[in-house]
């Protein structure tokens, strides 16, 4: 649905994409993750025709973006949607629906599935920040969008409406939408996105699921061994690791010794009062990828 | 076009809400009320019926108002949604820059035309009230409704083009005013300097008419004043272009709406979300 093949874009001398390519295929939800500045806004931009590529190709279901024909396919959630103060919510909605050609009347079932359809004849200006952004999430939904661009789509969001949100992009992308949204967080994404993409620095560090990104990364797992009062010298000797209190010593190990490392460990028999293995978290997963040199 | 319908409809809405209209209306019914009272003197000297002598008065005003009234309404367009951030959403529909544009003139127009309709309107029935001849005046006070709402689509749309060059409304709005200003007032002030100064030179006969025809407000003076004989003693600046055909005047009222637009669209193209 979305291609994107060697997309570069500098503004001034700041190269903010450098020869970006990926895909997202019909019915893919694709997480795109990146810090401030790493080029994420910049991507959707370009996506939506908003803003021209330096270099490369774009193609939004075969159409050039910004194009009539694309433009009638994609739907855009920004970052912190912004709506006229002045305006109703069902009188926004009933605005875009006939912007797309819609009947204006699905205004009113539009807010009730984002849960706005009790506030939906109160003027926005009246809105909190949450639900703007849902004005913003029903105005996404107008039509039958095939490709949607959402852009921090959660920030704002309790967490109670953050499930909704998630529910709601699962039945989207099963009815075959494909889907890309930028997130800051990897923990927020996790389980509910099909792939992840990383972009630091205006480049693509990685594009895989969850799970090859974590084989591919294969970062050290850490075994933190409890031994028993008097005895942390002896264990941190004996295992090779670092001392970290009077009780706990501290060990890394690759994924493929990690069974190595435990039967050592149970050797000490006695001396080890428990141990905990901690398994390489989504932060330190997502610094892998956002700082190693591509 | 159901998208620029689309557009306006919500756009009205706005100016609704923001009480645009009724200050507008209000502004146009005040001063329409306050000069056909003020103008109430000096009826029958002139030989011509009242409402003439109205229109007269109206075109004065007019020529100030109107473009002041359009102004107002049209200097947050672009700027204001750039400012709200509101920019970037729309334009990821389907629907084109000019489409959008075309809506908003569409509705502005609108509220233009009714705020004039109601100030000319009362001023009329103020003049009828007094003066059962006054019906010879109203051929003369459409003309005067119809190309003020020419004056107005050409503010409009300059105030369209102001607002997306300047992208933020603080400086959209100085634009504005200074634009008034240097169209309004100081154009007119300068060529008098220069036609003074010139002592009917080459400049007064040259380029001068060119000069008045080039500015849209006295484009329209001139069409007004020599399109309505009744009103020729009323006429200032008129007097001085008198050589200037009432025809190649109404083609500059004409023009400039086609021309602002064009220059609007032009401008609001170049805006990058």
């Amino acid at each position: 649905m979305l291609t994107l093949s060697q997309v570069t874009r500098t503004f001034g001398g700041l190269t903010a994409l450098d020869a970006v390519s990926f895909a997202v295929a019909p019915g893919e939800r694709v997480a795109l993750l990146g810090h401030n500045g790493a080029g994420k806004s910049t991507l959707m931009k370009l996506v939506l025709g908003l803003i021209a590529a330096d270099g490369g190709r774009i193609s939004v279901g075969g159409h050039a973006p910004g194009s009539h024909a694309a433009r009638a396919l994609t739907a855009y959630l920004p970052e912190n949607a912004a709506f006229h103060p002045a305006l109703t919510g069902a009188e926004t909605l009933r605005y875009y629906l006939r912007l797309r050609g819609e009947d204006p009347a699905k205004a009113g079932a539009l807010l009730d599935r984002v849960g706005l359809g009790p506030a939906a004849q109160r003027r926005i200006g009246t809105y909190s920040k949450g639900m703007r952004q849902r004005v913003g999430l029903a105005q996404a939904l107008i039509g039958h969008p095939r490709l949607l661009v959402l852009d921090e789509p959660t920030s704002g969001l309790d967490p109670v409406s953050r499930r909704d949100f998630y529910a709601l992009l699962a039945e989207l992308a099963a009815d075959g939408a494909a889907i890309l949204l930028s997130s800051h967080a990897l923990t927020e994404v996790e389980a509910r996105t099909d792939r992840i993409a990383i972009l630091s620095g205006g480049r693509l560090m990685a594009n895989d699921t969850l799970a090859n990104l974590r084989r591919q990364a294969a970062l050290p797992i850490r075994l933190q061994v409890s031994a028993r009062p008097g005895a942390a010298d002896e264990v941190a000797h004996r295992l090779q690791g670092g001392r970290r209190n009077g009780v706990l010593v501290d060990l890394s190990c690759r994924p493929d010794e990690k069974l190595d490392r435990l039967g050592a460990i149970t050797a000490l028999g006695p001396m080890v009062e428990d141990v905990e293995i901690l398994p390489p978290s989504l932060e330190d997963l997502y610094t892998h990828y956002s700082r190693r040199p591509s | 076009m159901s998208r620029i319908l689309a557009s306006a409809a919500a756009e009205a809405r706005i100016a609704l809400r923001n009480r645009w209209v009724a200050i507008v209306v209000g502004l146009m019914a005040v001063f329409s009320l306050v000069l056909s009272a003020a103008g109430s003197a000096p009826t029958g000297v002139l030989g011509a019926d009242r409402l003439s002598v109205t229109v007269a008065s109206l075109t004065s005003l007019a020529v100030y108002l109107v473009p002041l009234v359009a102004l107002l309404m049209s200097f947050d367009a672009v700027a204001g949604e750039v400012e709200r951030g509101t920019l970037p959403l729309v334009l990821t529909y389907p629907v084109s820059r000019a489409e959008l544009l075309m809506g908003k003139f569409v509705a502005h127009l609108a509220i233009l035309s009714l705020a004039v309709a109601v100030g000319y309107g009362l001023a009329a029935a103020a003049a009828l009230a007094v003066d059962p001849g006054a019906l010879a005046g109203l051929p003369a006070l459409f003309r005067l409704f119809w190309s003020s709402l020419l004056l107005g689509a050409a503010f409009l749309a300059a105030g369209y083009a102001v607002s997306a060059l300047a992208r933020r409304p603080g400086a959209a709005a100085g634009m504005a005013i200074g634009l008034w200003l240097g169209l309004i007032v100081l154009w007119d002030l300068g060529l008098l300097a220069a036609v003074v100064a010139d002592d009917g030179g080459a400049f007064t006969t040259h380029v001068f008419p060119w000069l008045l025809l080039g500015n849209p407000a006295d484009a329209f003076r001139l069409y007004n004043l020599a399109a309505s004989e009744a009103t020729a003693a009323a006429a200032g600046v008129g007097g001085a272009a008198a050589a200037i055909p009432p025809l190649q005047a109404l083609a500059s009222v004409l023009l400039w709406p086609l021309v602002a637009l064009g220059l609007a669209v032009a401008a609001f193209r170049r805006v990058t979300p």
